[in-house]
């Protein structure tokens, strides 16, 4: 039942029963009090792709691992073929021919392309007659859908866009004619997303099916042929993809009209507010990733800092926080250099005027299991009483004076963090950065893990603050709120800042070059393909020139 | 010069005899471990095979049925850990440490109670224990310089508990490089969602290797008081456990170094027993708790300065937990 590769036969005796390679019919699913998925009817058609959309939360990832397995639904029907199958688990679905390339990669970063592959479709107790038959399957697959890997890299040294194609090479080892992509674009460079249709395109030639779960509209318009709506856990409508738009799926998603795009007047840049010059930063292991940075940030402006995750966003962000030292170079909030003295640089940071919105809210944003009062006064609780005592009253009364005017749902001061939703944990963090009415705020990505409409909120509150007169560094690894936001854009690749670009005019096919290091007039080179030894650690600072680079790291 | 010969081939000699538990416990580890769970309670699992294959060697005579008994008393404490870790998801060092008390107080209980000795067992003779095992020609070749005196105090001459685990660590390497099963423990103990996501029993995996890890420390504990001793006294492991566990470190978890470093700390031992109560030329007589305490202190050192960057299974600690 393990690597299982239906022959034509068994195929086409499939089509003639049903045209339908996937039927849910009646799928319900609890989750304690939570009904995560409602009555759910779906119908995937053989050879096509299926866009599943909704926010999150919305029951997508669950009604999918209903499908693949990993839970069992409390009532309904899973049809495969036609046939009513019970799935009990994923080697089930294996074995009827679902696979899945989840969200988060389920890859052993250790364990060879092969190893990877093979794991838990291997055909006997010896590893080596398994290996080889894989070697010379991959070679196939690879020929066929363009999913070229080498089978003896080591999955760490593989690029992120690499990684998600060995996932999808392990479902069609295992004879996947359905497979089930979670976000498969999340993590992915506009070329790799490419890339990635690219082979979704082949396979659905090829008569597979396949099963796209997202929340980018623009990719659902570009590749699906049908594409389903969920919201709070029921399905609202199957649509054709070309008898539908952006707007209405948004619509459907939210329940209301959204405004896809970001509504801004032009920008009214003021004086220098920050002032980034020369500035080195190193992570962790003392490997340089911020090299040699200089930008500025005025009053009234939004600088959109757009690459690819990993390529020293974090570091930037984090030293500007005063939360990492930097090795050189200086950082000036309102004309005043921040000093570099100490270990309570974010504290000063702030008193300098700045505020910070952390990239991983969980993280760095929030303690989650503090209570939402507690996590609306956290680091500005100095201001709260004096000397060891903390005015609880007063903190409570601004607390709920945030939740109020941010609509953190549900307004409930005693919640712990952690029981808040994405959008309103970020919710939370913004108002209390906010509302403190500083001169700079450098966001970093603000609407990760956020419902559409969540997002609207979180915008619109960024361009109000640019509006009266802030100033704003954001970044982000989404390249649309980055160019539709920002009144500049730099980009930043391999730790430096290899272009500025007009969001008005940029073209997105060159932001792309500039993010994965490659000239216009060069061919792309595929990213990640560096040989493994190639790590910062061996580059120089002085003598890296980003453009000789096509590399990148792949976290 | 024959002298030093002699010398150097006593003390190779039991370095090969103190190892050998240090292998087993060491191997017994590196299957758990490998499989993502901490065996802190190693040194339990020892102590409980070797009180358990003393006393029942001592009450039916047979030395076989003692090393099963050694086996069964370390599967009931690695079943126990693996309840308390694996299904009920609790803290592996924590039970681990606590199966170290309860072996410590059981074997010395138990030992009192059945055997009114101070918690030692009967001394065992003859077939109560794993006596040495001459090698053909052992003798015949005995009187061959250098080649066959090695052959004849080094090599024979050993129990079988000692061949078995030399034998153990080769099976060992192949098992986890190049089995089916060997490709799924080194999965599990890096990323169970891996294994989860492929259909295999995360759950399952993990208690075979706790299985395996049962046997080798079990037949381990029984070298200690059926072999290498004459019956059990109490906590005659003696902190074993924890060499094995360092040894393991030390070796970033991979079967072939672990054999070498295990065998270093068995030539310490050796050596450490070699010098009691010799002088030494300006320094005179060290004082014999010094010279004991030499193989704790060198893994002290080995392990915070020699050892670099241990990367440890990825998920090892980390009790599976499937979600969403």
């Amino acid at each position: 039942m393990t690597g299982l590769n239906p022959t034509n036969e068994q195929r086409s005796s499939g089509t003639a029963a049903s045209a339908l390679a996937i039927e849910l019919v009646g799928i319900n699913k609890h989750f304690g009090p939570v009904h995560a998925n409602r009555d759910i009817h779906l119908a995937v058609r053989r050879g096509t792709v299926h866009g599943i959309v909704g926010e999150n939360g919305a029951g997508k990832s669950t009604l999918m691992s209903i499908l693949y397995g990993f839970y069992t639904a409390d009532s309904g029907e899973i049809r495969v073929n036609g046939v009513p199958q019970k799935i009990t688990d994923s080697r089930h679905a294996l074995a009827l021919g679902i696979g899945m390339v989840h969200q988060h990669f389920m890859l052993v970063d250790n364990f060879t392309v092969l190893e990877n592959v093979v794991l838990g479709a291997e055909d006997s107790a010896l590893l080596r007659p398994t290996l080889n038959r894989a070697r010379d399957h991959l070679k196939q697959l690879a020929r066929d859908y363009g999913l070229e890997v080498d089978p003896d890299a080591i999955i760490e040294n593989l690029s992120v866009g690499q990684q998600q194609r060995v996932e999808i090479l392990k479902a069609l080892y295992r004879g996947a004619e359905t497979l089930i992509l979670d976000e498969p674009t999340g993590v992915l460079t506009p070329a790799e997303a490419d890339h990635l249709f690219r082979i979704l395109g082949k396979l659905r030639e090829e008569g597979k099916t396949i099963i796209l779960i997202t929340h980018k509209l623009r990719e659902i318009m570009a590749i699906t042929d049908e594409v389903s709506v969920m919201r709070q856990g029921a399905m609202v409508k199957t649509l054709q993809t070309k008898d539908t738009s952006p707007g209405e799926l948004a619509e459907l998603m939210v329940g209301r009209r959204v405004l896809l795009r970001v509504e801004k007047g032009p920008a009214n840049p003021g004086k220098v507010l920050l002032d980034v010059k020369n500035l080195i930063v190193t992570d962790d292991f003392k490997v340089p990733r911020v090299k040699n940075i200089s930008f500025q940030v005025r009053a009234g402006e939004i600088v959109g800092i757009a690459g690819v995750a990993g390529n020293g966003q974090s570091e930037l962000l984090e030293s500007i926080a005063g939360m990492r030292d930097q090795l050189g170079g200086t950082i000036s909030v309102n004309d005043k250099v921040l000093s570099l003295e100490g270990d309570d640089g974010a504290a000063r940071a702030r008193a300098a005027g700045l505020a910070h919105v952390p990239e991983d809210r969980l993280r760095m944003g929030l303690v989650t299991n503090f209570m939402a009062w507690e996590n609306a006064i956290l680091g500005y609780q100095g201001s709260y009483g004096e000397g060891l005592g903390l005015d609880i009253g007063k903190a409570r009364s601004t607390a709920e004076d945030y939740l109020k005017k941010f609509d953190v749902r549900p307004a409930n001061l005693d919640l712990k963090s952690s029981n808040f939703s994405g959008g309103n944990q970020q919710k939370i963090v913004l108002a209390r950065e906010m509302e403190r009415d500083p001169d700079v705020l450098i966001v970093g990505q603000p609407t990760r893990g956020v419902d559409i409409g969540a997002i609207e909120f979180i915008h619109n509150q960024i361009i109000k603050m640019r509006d009266a007169g802030k100033a704003i560094l954001l970044v982000s690894v989404e390249l649309d709120e980055i160019r539709s936001l920002s009144d500049r854009i730099l980009v930043l690749f391999d730790g430096h800042l290899v272009g500025e670009a007009d969001p008005a005019t940029a073209d997105e096919t060159e932001l792309g070059l500039l993010m994965t290091g490659s000239h216009s007039d060069q061919v792309i080179t595929e990213p990640g393909t560096l040989p493994a030894h190639e790590t910062p650690m061996q580059q120089t600072l002085v003598e890296m020139s980003p453009k000789d680079n096509s590399g990148r790291d792949t976290n | 010069m024959e002298s030093y010969l002699v010398d150097i081939t006593l003390i190779l000699d039991s370095t090969v005899r103190l190892a050998v538990p240090l292998i087993l416990a060491c191997m017994a580890g590196l299957y758990s471990e490998r499989a993502g769970i901490v065996d802190i309670g190693l040194e339990g699992k020892l102590l409980a095979g070797a009180f358990a294959a003393a006393a029942m060697s001592a009450v039916t005579g047979s030395a076989w049925l003692g090393l099963l008994a050694g086996i069964a008393a370390a599967m009931m404490f690695s079943g126990i850990h693996g309840l308390a870790s694996i299904t009920l998801k609790g803290n592996q060092t924590i039970s681990g440490v606590a199966l170290n008390f309860l072996a410590a107080g059981l074997t010395t209980f138990l030992g009192q109670s059945w055997f009114k000795r101070g918690g030692y067992t009967p001394q065992l003779s003859g077939d109560q224990r794993f006596n040495p095992i001459t090698l053909p020609f052992a003798n015949e070749l005995r009187e061959v310089p250098i080649l066959g005196q090695i052959y004849y105090e080094l090599i024979s001459g050993h129990n079988i508990i000692t061949y078995f685990a030399f034998i153990v660590v080769p099976v060992t390497a192949w098992v986890l490089f190049r089995t089916r099963f060997g490709l799924r423990l080194r999965a599990v103990g890096e990323n169970p969602k891996a294994i989860d996501t492929a259909g295999i029993s995360v759950t399952r995996l993990r208690f075979q290797a706790l299985v395996i890890t049962a046997v080798l420390v079990g037949i381990g504990g029984a070298y200690l008081s059926i072999a290498q001793s004459a019956g059990f006294n109490n906590n005659m492991s003696a902190g074993r456990g924890y060499i094995a566990l360092a040894a393991l470190i030390f070796a970033k978890w991979r079967p072939g170094p672990a054999l070498l470093v295990c065998l270093m700390f068995g030539f310490l031992d050796a050596v450490q027993f070699r010098i009691q109560g010799q002088s030494f030329p300006i320094i005179g007589e060290v004082p014999v708790q010094a010279i004991q305490a030499l193989p704790y202190v060198l893994t002290v050192i080995l392990l915070a300065g020699f050892i670099g960057r241990a990367v440890a299974p990825k998920a090892a600690g980390i009790p599976y937990t499937k979600e969403r």
